[in-house]
Order: C-alpha cells, then structure tokens, then sequence
C-alpha cells in the first residue's frame, strides 16, 4: 500500500520535473522556430504582404553587367553568380583547413595528454578574440605595404598583391574558422583506440595505409563535423569579403546585408531562404554519402 | 617524422598567432602606421579610454552578455531537467532537432529571421523602429539556450538517478531534493554552460547587428563601424585588452576545472 503511494508521489515529482521543460519549449517555439516561417513569409510576399513569388524569380534571373578591361561587355546573372562565388570560395577554405587541420589534431593526439590540453587551449585563444578584430588585421598584414611584403621586400621577394583578390578572402575564411575544423577532428581522434593501430601495422599496414584504412574512416564523424561548422560560415560570411576583398567579390552574404541595409527585406529574406534550402540540402547529402561510405562508424 | 610535426605545428602557431602579436605590437606604436613601428607610446590607449561611444559599447556588451547568459542558463537548466525526463520518443526527437536549429543555422538566417518577426510585430503595433535592447536580449536568449541544454543534459544522464528519489524517500521535498542532491551533481555542466554562453554573447556580431536597435550599440557592432572607415591603432589597443582579459578569463576557468576534479575523485573513491 504504501509502495504504491511512493510510486505515485514519483510520478508526481516526475510530471512536474517534466514540466520544467515548457517554458523552453515555448521559448523556442516563438523564438527559433516561428522566425524561420517568418523567413519563408517574408520571401514569399511583397511589400503589402500580398503572396509572390518575384522575390525568388529575381534571384534568379535578375541581370547584370560586365564590363571588361577591354570594353565588352558580358551579361550574367546577379545572384546566380554570386551563389557559386560563395559556395567556391567556401569549399577550397574548407578543403583548405581540412588538408590544414587535420595532420595539426592528429600530431596533437599523439602528444602527452597535459601536452594535449595546453595546445587545444592554445589554438583556441584566437577563437576568443573578435574576429571583426582579426580579419581587419590581416587586411593590414596582406596590404601592398603591409607587413607581409615589407618582410618579403627585406627578403628580396615581392611585392605581392593579395589584398582585394579571392585568396585574400579565402586566406581569411581559413583563418577564421580553422579551429574548427581542428577541434570535432581532435576530439574524435582522441577517443580513438590506439590497439587498431598498432593492430593495423602488425598485421603489416605501413603508415600511409594505416592512415588511410584504419584512422581516417575512424575519425569520419569529426570530419564532418569539421566541414559543416567551417563550410556553414564560409558560406554565409559577409565581413571577410568585404575587408580582405575590397568589397569587389560580393558573397551571398554581402547581399543579404545590402538589401538589409537597403531596407528591401523580403528581397533579403528571399536570398535568406534559398540559402538555407540549400544548405540543409548539401548537409543531407553529406552525411547520408558519410553514412553509406563508412556504415557503422558514424556514432 | 617527428621534427617535421614539431616544424608543422610551430608553422601552424604562427599562422594562428600573427595577426594577433601584430596588434599586440602596433597598439604600442608611437606612429599611426599599422606596418612601420617608429616607437614605443601608450598614447592609444589614452585615446581609447577617452573615447565615450566605445567605453559606453563596452558597459553595454556586458550588461547584455550578463543577463542573457543567466537567463539563458536558469531557463537551459530547467529545460533540461525536463528533457531528461521526456520519456516519449518522438517529443525528445522534435525538442532535440529544434534545440539544433540555432547551432547548425548560419548566424545570418537566424540574426535575419528573428528581426524579421520583430519588425512584423512592431509594424502591428505601428511603431516606427522595433529593434531595441529587448530585441536584442531575446535574440542573445535565444542562441544562448541550445549551448546550456547541450552541457546539462550529459551531466543529468551521467547523474545517479537513485540519489534525487533516496532524497525523496527521506522526506525531502521535490525542489529540496532538487536543490540538495541533484544541482551540485549537475553543476559543472551548468558552470560550462553558464561560461560559454557569457562568451558567446561577448563575441557575436552578426546576430546582434541584425536584431540592434539604434539606441543599444554593443562593443562587436562599435568594432564594426570602426572598421568601416580607416582604423587608427586605438582598435588595436581594444584589441590587446581584450587579449589579455580573454587569457586571463581562460587561466582562471582552468583552474576552476582542477579544483573541480579534486572533489569529484573524493566522490568516487567514497563510493
């Protein structure tokens, strides 16, 4: 009799530890997840709020045009342009910090474990700083007469024009979001078992093989970790190319915040959606082609 | 093998470390040049401690970062006790795929989306501007929770779920029991949580300048317009406080984490 009224006091308490969930919930319910069908509505909608679909037809087909150095001009289309300026610019930044990053978790993982802690808290101090702070200065590093080719004039080489070009853009990109991609790496590869390695190179593995049969297909998950949080703000930047591009490589970014600031926002909103469409589409398809190549390591 | 790992990372640190000694080093310099030091000076950071607009910035970062990351952690905690809970499938998939959204989501959709419906609500209410410190709070709220939910609810399955009922059984009451047995077994993660999102809030940009109003300038959007025209090394001169404090902030949060792990392994030995 009396174990049953303990049941029923548990229950009780259980239901109402539940119910300490419902103001998040309603929280994010008004607050993540009523903004996005905002999104939608705004592109989807002119200026009085009457259903349209310009703002989406506009993104692809409005119009532009360039003028050559030697005087010709090409039509292209706007924002068409602008999408596969970004989405390339991101990928080589991802590719980059992927082929940057991950020999870095891995000489780390193999270090003592104290050694280890220091070095992660180390690389990610500049992740701490703000990183409007950061890109600027490498503005004034990779400048005409910046530092970098004031050290290279001294060296004889030089000097370099990188700022206002896509590899500054990209140098800054990689900057930015290169830990990353170190950080998801490391952590898997910390928790990796050391035993199939050296299992691996007794069964008569050399390096190469075990990296690429043994390590590699084990630190998958971190890998994709890595990739989509440097390739979602690569994508989506828009301070970067402004500071390190001079404003001359618009990103899908850029032109979200000039129509922002233009006050044209179902435009912005329109540019918004498609982006976010697309990006949750690469990112299924990521890691459903991760999960049929590597079946079982996925965690 | 191993030399040419050692030369890699020390490549790698220079890279990660480059722009940031240079500011350290230009914010001393006595010349405006940003690429020739002439001298040594503190006349920029005289300059920036007389500059109002981002001494007012500074005040204003903190007071958001403070109340958004302790809402966010007392409202994150509470949330997550819950969500233990949940023990319907489905509810704990939709409540974990909607506490994802803010993390996977670029900054920009969600900076844009929830100025968006702010700006719809105000044009309701047919006021002229609906972007305020409010605004700004909700949005800080906002993309704050997800990080406290995702370092609590570890702590709470890792938790001894006997201990809460043993309270219960000896006549504690729910909060007593929740307050007594459960929360310091949970509060490393609520500590970590608390930590992250206070920095987050310190750091963001993007979301702060779309959901900004006019009147509440945060220290990232002063920065911004800054940069906007040339810099003078007074920006550099924030930027090596910022350094420092962020160095100290992360010595201090390490050795908060030793002193955690002392007691934890008294715990276990007990057991």
């Amino acid at each position: 009799m009396k174990k049953s009224a303990n049941t029923a006091v548990r229950e009780k308490a259980s239901v109402m530890q539940r119910m300490l969930s419902a103001p998040y919930t309603v929280w994010a319910m008004l607050f993540i997840l009523v903004p996005l069908v905002f999104i939608a509505y705004y592109a989807f909608t002119d200026d009085n709020f009457n259903f349209t679909f310009d703002n989406i037809s506009r993104f692809f087909n409005a119009i532009s045009e360039i003028t050559a150095a030697d005087g010709s001009v090409t039509k292209v289309r706007t924002y068409i342009l602008i999408f596969r300026r970004s989405v390339r610019l991101a990928v080589i930044s991802t590719l980059i910090c992927f082929l940057l990053g991950y020999p870095i978790a891995y000489i780390i993982s193999r270090m003592k474990p104290k050694t280890q802690k220091t070095m992660i808290t180390i690389i990610m101090i500049p992740m701490w700083m703000n990183f409007l702070i950061r890109t600027y200065a490498w503005m004034t590093i990779l400048q005409d007469t910046g530092i970098l080719n004031t050290f290279l004039g001294r060296l004889g080489i030089g000097p370099f024009h990188i700022i206002g070009t896509q590899s500054a853009v990209v140098i800054g990109m990689v900057y930015d979001y290169l830990p990353y991609m170190i950080l998801p790496v490391y952590s898997v590869m910390a928790k990796l078992d050391v035993k199939l390695i050296e299992a691996a190179y007794d069964l008569g593995c050399n390096s190469l093989g075990v990296l690429r049969r043994v390590i590699f297909p084990l630190t998958v998950p971190g890998v994709i970790s890595g990739i989509t949080m440097v390739l979602i703000p690569s994508v989506s930047t828009f301070y970067i190319s402004q500071k390190l591009g001079s404003g001359k490589f618009f990103l899908i970014g850029d032109a979200i915040e000039g129509q922002y600031i233009a006050n044209n926002l179902h435009f912005a909103a329109a540019i918004a959606f498609i982006m976010m469409v697309v990006l949750l589409a690469a990112m299924a398809v990521l890691r459903r082609c991760a999960d049929a190549k590597y079946k079982g390591v996925h965690t | 093998m191993k030399t040419a790992s050692k030369i890699y990372m020390a490549l790698a640190f220079v890279f990660l470390f480059a722009p940031i000694v240079i500011m350290l080093v230009f914010s001393f310099n006595d010349a405006k040049s940003l690429s020739v030091f002439s001298g040594f000076s503190l006349k920029w950071y005289r300059e920036l401690f007389r500059d109002e607009q981002t001494l007012t910035s500074v005040k204003n970062t903190l007071i958001l970062a403070f109340s958004a990351s302790v809402i966010s952690t007392v409202m994150g905690t509470a949330a997550a006790v819950g969500i233990d809970k949940i023990r319907s499938k489905w509810y704990r998939t939709a409540i974990d795929t909607v506490t994802n959204i803010p993390m996977v989501n670029p900054d920009i959709i969600t900076g844009i989306s929830l100025m968006l419906m702010f700006v719809f609500i105000g044009r309701l209410f047919g006021a002229s501007t609906s972007l305020n410190f409010a605004t700004m709070l909700i949005a800080h709220i906002t993309f704050c929770l997800p990080y406290v939910i995702l370092q609590v609810l570890p702590k709470l399955a890792q938790a001894d779920k006997a201990l809460p009922e043993a309270a219960r059984d000896l006549g504690c009451s729910p909060g007593r029991a929740f307050f007594k047995v459960q929360l310091p077994e949970i509060l490393p993660g609520i500590l970590t949580g608390l930590i992250m999102a206070f920095t987050l809030s310190l750091d963001d940009f993007v979301i702060s300048y779309f959901t900004a109003g006019n009147g509440f300038q945060t220290l990232p959007i002063r920065i911004y317009g800054m940069t906007k025209k040339t810099v003078t090394p007074k920006m550099y001169a924030l930027a090596t406080i910022i350094f420092f404090a962020v160095l100290i902030l992360l010595m201090l949060s390490n050795l908060a984490e030793k002193d955690e792990s002392r007691p934890k392994k008294k715990h276990r030995n007990k057991k």
